[in-house]
């Protein structure tokens, strides 16, 4: 499918085989992400989005196919190695996952704490990331007490406190309204230009891969501007590149290709993602 | 897991195949093999963790308190009452013989050797095997596990073994707790319904109990513990099936725990009395 050399990919599935009691869910899928690009995944409900970033951080064992991450085969690796390689990945759950009985603060410190950070260097990274995603006034709320938005920007800022360069985010916009739906992704975006991360992010609305594409947040001013003049148009070219996307259906890849690619499309099953 | 109605209308959905019963029992004895085999593993990496590595220890701490504090009340005001019951039953038997002082030897050895273990191992069974159960499994559906291991965390360590280990540790003295509170239940009540006196009936009770039956009677509840806390766990992290698993698991490891611990308790009893007839 993809062109991208393979050697330097970040993320990379090649005939990925995985399936359960009630039949085979992902049936031979080849991707892979090279450095700093946003790989967006669409598909419908139980296209195996989901199933595709906890393969990559090695939750779950594909029935075939290999999947490799920063240069390691991570269906390959044993339980106790991935431990301490999914170190390297942020993972922001669908429902957020956040620890239900930990304040907001603990939710955030967790990865720090694990590596055995001291107490007083964990305090000022744990403000720093909940200021990043505009909560820091949240610290110690319990999840139960946030709002949706709120669970999804601590489910964020939990998983990039350590700065991980490779981040999947599985459906970040999921059940959200527009607006805030609108914050999450400004905020993926400011993650990409900032940081600098390679993401997988599985969503059922276009329009957050769209506007990934298409508008870029600039440090300096820390603003977000648009990349090039029109609705949804061709993003300038060498810009292009950092966003791509790629459509499941019935556990196969559908489309792989950028923006420009999907705009033009006239294809009915694309097009449902549009609304 | 995501429930997809449309994937029940793809149009190569499977035609319908009605198993045999051979298939059927087949099936069942095949997940049932599964199952235990996993529970072994899990239970014994629950311990095999303890040998090196991250430990947890201020989690083992709050379980202590949750499992150990939190089931005091329960177990001593059950402990007063099986002592007290136990003097019931037996001294009206004993009137019949006018041997009411014998009351206090029988009452302690049934109550250490038997009853104050098993009574508080099924007690606890119910509230933290399903505790445990209902936890873990909640954390499961809500990925919260999933969450952990994806920030490098082990599950076991960090949610089996300081569970496992709590119990382990807590139920011998919950155990020993509720002997004595049970002697005592017996005690008043032999004072008052069978006139007995109540030092008479201490010094009784306690000449009564040899070694060996302390030795069984405080080393079954970690036996016991081992169960309750392992099946727990087991049973919390294999919840299938979302909200409505997580009430199945609940229940399950109640019942699974209470009937192994029962089993357990007739092996222990009968290695105990081999024991304490060949060492001691
Ligand atoms: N642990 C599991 N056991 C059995 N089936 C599973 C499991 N995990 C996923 N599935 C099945 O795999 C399919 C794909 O699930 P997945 O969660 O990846 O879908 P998705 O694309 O993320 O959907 P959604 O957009 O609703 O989140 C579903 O049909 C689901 O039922
Ligand atoms: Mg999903």
């Amino acid at each position: 499918m993809s062109s991208h050399g393979t050697n330097a990919a970040v993320v990379s599935l090649e005939a990925v085989h995985i399936g359960f009691e009630e039949g085979e869910v992902l049936r031979g899928v080849s991707f892979s992400v090279p450095p700093r690009q946003t790989l967006v995944l669409l598909g419908e409900s139980g296209t195996g989005k989901t199933l595709t970033l906890k393969l990559a951080a090695g939750l779950l064992r594909p029935d075939s196919g290999h999947v490799r991450v920063l240069g390691q085969t991570v269906s390959e690796m044993r339980e106790e190695e991935l431990l301490e390689f999914r170190r390297h990945i942020g993972f922001v759950f669908q429902e957020g996952a956040l620890f239900d009985s930990m304040s907001v603060a603990d939710n955030v410190a967790y990865r720090l704490r694990e590596d055995g950070l001291p107490e007083e260097e964990i305090e000022p990274r744990v403000r720093e990331t909940l200021r990043f995603v505009e909560l820091e006034h949240a610290l110690e709320m319990l999840p139960s007490e946030l709002s949706g938005g709120m669970r999804r920007r601590v489910a964020i800022a939990r998983a990039l406190v350590n700065r991980p360069p490779v981040v999947l985010y599985d459906s970040p916009t999921a059940g959200l309204d527009p607006m805030t739906a609108q914050t999450i992704i400004t905020l993926i975006l400011r993650l990409r230009d900032v940081y600098g991360v390679t993401a997988l992010l599985a969503t059922h609305r276009l329009q957050d891969g769209f506007a990934l594409a298409n508008f870029r947040f600039d440090p300096e001013s820390r603003r977000v501007f648009p990349l090039a003049a029109g609705n949804g148009g061709a993003a300038a070219p060498g810009e292009a590149a950092g966003t791509r996307f790629l459509v499941y259906r019935d556990g196969l890849v559908y489309f792989s290709g950028g923006p420009e690619e999907i705009v033009a499309s006239r294809d009915p099953y694309l097009r449902r993602f549009l609304v | 897991m995501a429930d997809t109605p449309l994937q029940a209308a793809s149009p190569d959905a499977k035609e319908a195949h009605v198993p045999s019963l051979f298939e059927v029992l087949g099936g069942l004895a095949r997940k049932a093999i599964a199952g235990v085999q996993d529970y072994s593993i899990l239970s014994l990496r629950s311990l095999t963790n303890l040998a090196a590595g991250p430990r947890y220890m201020p989690d083992a701490m709050e379980q202590m308190d949750i499992i150990g504090v939190g089931s005091l009340p329960i177990v001593l005001l059950t402990g007063f009452f099986i002592g007290a019951v136990m003097v019931l039953q037996t001294g009206s038997q004993f009137t019949r013989f006018g041997q009411t002082a014998l009351t206090g030897d029988v009452v302690a050895i049934a109550l250490v050797r038997e009853l104050g273990p098993t009574i508080t191992g099924l007690l606890v069974a119910g509230r933290c095997s399903s505790g445990i159960a209902s936890e873990l499994g909640s954390m499961l559906v809500t990925e919260q596990v999933d969450a952990m291991r994806a920030m490098g965390t082990d599950p076991s360590r960090k949610l089996v073994t300081p569970r496992v280990l709590a119990t382990l540790l807590m139920l011998p003295l919950l155990t020993a707790l509720a002997d004595f509170i049970g002697l005592l239940g017996g005690c008043v009540v032999s004072v008052f319904t069978l006139r007995l006196d109540a030092y008479q009936f201490w010094t009784r009770a306690i000449d009564a109990l040899e070694f060996a039956d302390l030795m069984q009677g405080l080393s079954k509840p970690v036996f016991f513990g081992f169960i309750l806390a392992t099946v727990g766990c087991y049973k919390g992290l294999s919840v299938r099936g979302g909200t409505q698993g997580v009430g199945r698991a609940t229940t399950q490891a109640v019942v699974v725990s209470s009937v192994l611990i029962i089993a357990a308790d007739f092996f222990l009893t009968k290695i105990s009395l081999f024991l304490a007839d060949k060492v001691f």
